[in-house]
């Protein structure tokens, strides 16, 4: 019976879901005035040929600024977890 | 665990190239696709096929788990410092200086299509090596910890 219950709602869920993207205009953006300006002035602003990296690393230098303090926390906090153990100290589960 | 001579070999092989092909990544991050964080990926690599082939107290001889520790922070280093210069040049933080009035990276290409020069975007360049130096070494640093714990089996 639940099993029955949950399927239901699960499909009602997804049928929702799908019933609502049917309106989404995929691949048919309505708006393209900031891609237009990217590709117009990017190669100028930063002389860069890649314009996926001008975006990356100048237009949107911030965000990339965060992605490589994420990774830098992420190396620490594995160096924190294997490091290794003090004289005398022992697992706490053990 | 030590792979067969012919797997040893061959990793030995590919790992100069796989640190040729990282670096040409991240150096031409600004012309081809790719760039810091896919080359720096990239050098990665040669360092996880070195340790799949041979036991782990073999690679950390070549290569230096302080040294990477090293890479990674000069790495961010590199960029916060590429960042704040915009500051001492009169303009925002991580603005793009030196692409029309710096010394170095500062040629102008045209619109369009073009045959691509090394010499361009400003502080582009500069930002990829950083990433680029930081992914490695953080990539490395990570695979070098998870591994340790593997030791070889002493034969009775």
């Amino acid at each position: 019976m639940r099993h029955v219950l949950f399927s239901a709602i699960l499909l009602l869920f997804f049928g929702g879901l799908m019933y609502l993207a049917a309106d989404l205009p995929f691949g048919d953006p309505p708006r393209t005035d900031m891609d237009d300006y990217f590709l117009r002035t990017a190669q100028e602003q930063t002389g860069a040929n890649n314009v996926v990296t001008s975006i990356v690393f100048d237009f949107r230098g911030f965000d990339t600024l965060g992605e490589a303090t994420v990774l830098f926390t992420a190396v620490l906090g594995v160096g924190m977890m294997f490091r290794k153990l003090k004289e005398g100290e022992e697992y706490e589960n053990d | 665990m030590k792979m067969t001579k012919i797997v040893r070999t061959t990793a030995d092989l590919f790992f100069p190239f796989c640190l040729v092909f990282g670096l040409y990544v991240v150096v031409h991050g600004h012309l081809t696709p790719g760039g810091g964080f896919q080359g720096g990926a990239v050098m990665a690599t040669g360092t996880a096929l070195l340790l799949v082939a041979r036991a782990y107290d073999d690679v950390t001889g070549r290569i230096r788990k302080g040294a990477m520790k090293v890479c990674e922070a000069a790495g961010l280093l590199i960029f916060l410092c590429a960042g704040f210069s915009g500051l001492f040049a009169g303009r925002p933080f991580m603005a793009n200086w030196i692409a029309r009035d710096g010394a170095l990276f500062r040629t102008a290409i045209a619109h369009g299509p073009n045959a691509g020069d090394l010499n361009t975007a400003g502080l582009l360049p500069l930002l990829n090596f950083g990433v680029g130096i930081e992914v490695l070494g953080g990539l490395t640093v990570i695979l070098l910890y998870m591994l340790s714990g593997i030791k070889e089996e002493k034969k009775k």
